[in-house]
């Protein structure tokens, strides 16, 4: 194990100006031969690889990234985390990561800075008060935190909200889930590297696929810029690319990659205290803890993979912003950013084997991967280790496109898509 | 963003547009004859390129008729664009 931090290891290093940390992780090159190579080297593929070590014993594995780990859609959310989902089956996942969460920091001895500062879904017409209610007691028979709050009690939750009812899209209510919040998203994925590392776990930054080799319908291993790996078995967590990865093993995946923008302001005194997300008018706000307001857009609706969104995209999100929260209208936009994001027509997330052996696909998560990162990792990694998927991703399965028995969350799912 | 050259309206902002998705996915002409797995095909399974993609458009905004882009999804830019029922230009 590698040292640990802690208040001692602060002040000795401190004591050095901070010039002799050892390194959070190796640079090494890639070897012959791996007994899993985990494609993608954001928080999900990360914790993937962390949990395959940790849990299953298989540290002879590697993590190929193209650019450099957490430089994609791990490094570009708006870092929210929350589980209020309506099935049962999203229930289950998202807050078996929620729960992952709560302790992570301690787990991977690696401050990911989950802050519990609640998440509020506001209403604004009746079919919203109608779903969110149902949502609610969804929530609720599933051990979910989840209440509902009437516009006073919103009000008195955020003060700065405009509740006023002459509003275009007045506040009618909302639900909050307290032990939703955010956390620091380079963290989770530094954190999980650092640990992944610890455990023999090989992270191979710079390294791009350019092919995978199938000997019949089983792989064999993949093509790289650094040269050919082989493996039994790959797993492949490449979110907004995961089509560009299923084109090179010859299979099809029911996914669209679009643009999602978000976008932070100039840094103020703290003015918001939780996180506050409206589907009807798509804006959603949070402080980050250098004092910038973090907003998220939405989506283009076009496929594209320039990681960059339209302009009128953010505006009418900003729009939305300055209606709900008067407060902000003198407030200057400082980054303006994007990240792909592949969406499923159900709007959930695959974790699954594909027909091919040693071929399993962990993606789909859309607009809203980021607060299943922990979840996502530990159950596909026991997808990957055991060929078979865990009871709480077993619905999250490719196949479900062909029997029908679709998990639908568009809902609940922050952006419209 | 970019600009769409409507072959109806001319050359025009996209967010007057709306779009339809990957073109020439044929409908079935026999529904009811597909296996389960033809129809998710059909109806899920997307190339979803990173590259030359071909596409359908709506002028949403405007003439409201569709026709198909050929857009290169790595980089927004548009190589043809051509009406519902011509045949799509080869590269």
């Amino acid at each position: 194990m590698k040292n640990k931090y802690s208040i001692f290891s602060l002040i000795k290093n401190a004591l050095s100006n901070h010039e002799n940390w050892q390194r959070a992780w190796r640079d090494p090159e890639p070897k012959k031969e791996y007994d899993a190579i985990i494609v993608g080297g954001g928080g999900h593929g990360l914790a993937t690889a962390y949990y395959l070590a940790k849990k299953h014993g298989m540290t002879n594995i590697a993590v190929v990234e193209k650019g450099w780990i957490g430089g994609g859609n791990t490094g570009r959310n708006t870092t929210i985390i929350r589980s209020n989902y309506l099935w049962d089956a999203s229930a289950g996942l998202y807050d078996h990561a929620l729960k992952i969460w709560e302790n992570l920091s301690q787990e991977l001895n690696y401050n990911v800075m989950f802050s519990q500062r609640g998440v509020m879904n506001l209403a604004h017409n009746l079919q919203d008060v109608r779903d969110l209610k149902r949502r609610t007691h969804a929530n609720r028979l599933n051990g979910i935190d989840a209440v509902w709050l009437n516009t006073e009690e919103v009000k008195k939750f955020c003060p700065i909200i405009n509740t006023s009812p002459n509003i275009r899209y007045p506040v009618l209510g909302g639900t909050l889930q307290r032990r939703a919040g955010t956390a620091r998203h380079d963290a989770v994925a530094w954190g999980y590297a650092r640990g992944a590392d610890a455990m023999g776990v090989d992270i191979i930054q710079n390294c791009e696929v350019k092919g995978i080799k199938r000997n019949g319908d089983r792989v064999e291993g993949i093509e790289t810029n650094k040269g050919f790996i082989k493996t039994k078995k790959i797993g492949v967590v490449a979110a907004g690319h995961s089509s560009v990865i299923a084109n090179m093993a010859g299979i099809k995946l029911p996914l669209e990659s679009k643009p999602l923008q978000a976008l932070v302001s100039e840094p103020v005194k703290p003015i918001i205290d939780t996180v506050v997300m409206s589907n009807a008018v798509h804006a959603y706000v949070s402080q980050s803890d250098k004092g910038e307001l973090v907003i998220g857009a939405g989506t283009d609706a076009y496929i594209s993979y320039t990681q960059r969104g339209s302009h009128d995209v953010i505006e009418g999100t900003l729009k939305a912003i300055l209606e709900l929260y008067p407060i902000f209208s003198r407030m200057k936009m400082l980054r303006q950013w994007g990240g792909i994001v592949d969406i499923c027509p159900d709007a959930s997330p695959i974790i699954s084997k594909t027909n091919i052996k040693g071929l399993y696909f962990n993606c789909g998560w859309g607009t809203g991967g980021f607060k299943a990162t922990p979840g996502s990792g530990d159950l596909f990694a026991h997808t990957i280790a055991n060929d078979e998927p865990h009871k709480l991703n077993a619905a999250f399965n490719l196949n479900r496109f062909v029997s029908g028995d679709l998990v639908d969350e568009h809902g609940a799912a922050a952006v419209a898509h | 963003m970019f600009i769409i050259n409507c072959p109806y309206c001319g050359e025009r902002d996209q967010s007057e547009f709306s779009c339809g998705g990957e073109a020439h996915i044929e409908r079935p002409k026999q529904p009811t004859e597909l296996s389960d797995d033809q129809w998710a095909e059909y109806l899920f399974m997307r190339k979803n390129i990173k590259g030359i993609q071909f596409e359908r458009w709506n002028h949403a905004h405007g003439c409201r008729k569709w026709f198909n882009v050929v857009r290169d999804t790595s980089n927004d830019k548009i190589h043809a664009v051509y009406k519902m029922g011509e045949r799509p230009p080869l590269k």
